[in-house]
């Protein structure tokens, strides 16, 4: 599999944010998902596009929604 | 319905998982069926040349497969274009050298305040539940002075469809169920960018006329554009057989050139909208003038409290 074209633009990284509460995200290089500490969620990305769709997001485990 | 909770909750008319299957669906197809879409993007492409400034972070918000990208690609006002779509499918055939793409929802855009020069938008916005809403997040990704440049479908868009489908319907099955997306007219879109707080809004309409073969073949393209019916409270399941052959029948009875072939109208609104600025030209503060108009004009004022013509 060609890496190169399957990893997530660096542009997107810049300028992504969580799309339920605006703020900012982290980068799982390992998991390729994209963390939403403040909303709880992993954003998953696929094949270097990033799905950033509450519905599609996985629930982070033992994490305390903060979110008010 | 409770009045207060009616006007605090947003109404959903459109079932949003129901566009996105219909664009993932249509993604591999759409090169065939996307002549409209390609024609609209043209437009908007020329739009934006007529703007002689550069927009070198720019947004495709509903990509599809990236035609606007490609016709935009030659002509260098914009360095990088971000192209989001709702489908995965979509994206990932949009997405290319230079031309990162991402799943979004226009309804929740993922993109912080002030982020892109430019956010253009290509036939996409009518499957919107919360267009005010979904307006006010487009300013916000905007940088003060970006524009805002789309192309959004008019009222008049398949009216010649719309009528046969609901006089068929009526005919067949003795009552109506949501088929079209309620679309927008050239002033409820001039005053939606306003209340979402844009400055200098413009929007003017045009009109293109498709011939087809016979409607069969229209409704088939429409599925395949990606464009199938995504109304909330759609009756389940296809359509009754006799309701679309009647209303084919009505179609071709009414519209049918002497060539036997049936015309659709596209009404298409253009839209260009641009973050506020300080920089913008603005109507002066009431009171400013450094003159009267009743000078410039050569009459006497007439005192306020005083109505013209009363004794």
């Amino acid at each position: 599999m060609n890496t190169e074209s399957h990893a997530v633009d660096p542009k997107l990284l810049e300028i992504l944010v969580c799309p339920l509460t605006k703020g900012p995200l982290e980068y799982d290089r390992e998991s390729q998902e994209l963390i939403s500490r403040k909303a709880g969620l992993a954003y998953p990305i696929r094949d270097g596009i990033p799905i950033m769709l509450a519905d599609e997001a996985r629930e982070l485990s033992g994490s305390t929604n903060t979110e008010n | 319905m409770c009045h207060k909770k009616s006007m605090t909750e947003t109404m959903t008319v459109f079932n949003r998982a129901a566009v996105r299957r219909h664009r993932d669906r249509a993604a591999p197809l759409l090169g065939d069926h996307d002549f409209l879409f390609a024609e609209v993007a043209d437009r908007l492409a020329d739009r934006l040349d007529d703007i002689t400034r550069e927009f070198p972070l720019s947004l495709d918000l509903g990509c599809r497969t990236g035609g606007l990208g490609g016709v935009l690609g030659g002509r260098g006002a914009v360095k990088t274009l971000i192209q989001a779509d709702l489908s995965l499918a979509m994206a990932g055939r949009a997405r290319g050298n230079d031309r990162p793409a991402l799943v979004a929802d226009e309804e929740t855009l993922p993109f912080g305040t002030a982020t892109f020069d430019a956010v253009l938008s290509n036939l996409s916005l009518h499957w919107v539940n919360d267009l005010p809403g979904a307006l006010i997040q487009i300013r916000h990704a905007l940088k003060p002075d970006g524009l805002f440049l789309a192309s959004v479908f008019g009222g008049d868009t398949l009216k010649e469809l719309r009528a046969c489908l609901y006089d068929a319907e009526i005919a067949i099955e003795g009552g109506l169920s949501p088929r079209f997306s309620p679309l927008i007219d050239v002033r409820d879109m001039g005053n939606l960018l306003q209340r979402a707080g844009f400055a200098l809004p413009v929007v003017d309409a045009e009109q293109i006329t498709v011939s087809y073969d016979n409607p069969l073949k229209l409704m088939h393209d429409l599925r395949n554009m990606g464009e199938a019916n995504a109304n909330k409270d759609r009756r389940p399941g296809f359509s009754r057989r006799a309701t679309l052959l009647k209303a084919c029948e009505l179609y071709l009875e009414k519209f049918a050139g002497p060539d036997g072939r049936i015309p659709a109208t596209f009404d298409i609104l253009t839209v260009t909208a641009w973050a506020p600025d300080p920089s913008q030209q603005k109507p002066m503060q009431p009171g400013s003038a450094q003159s009267s108009l009743a000078e410039a004009l050569g009459t006497d004022e007439i005192p306020g409290g005083e109505k013209a013509g009363s004794d």
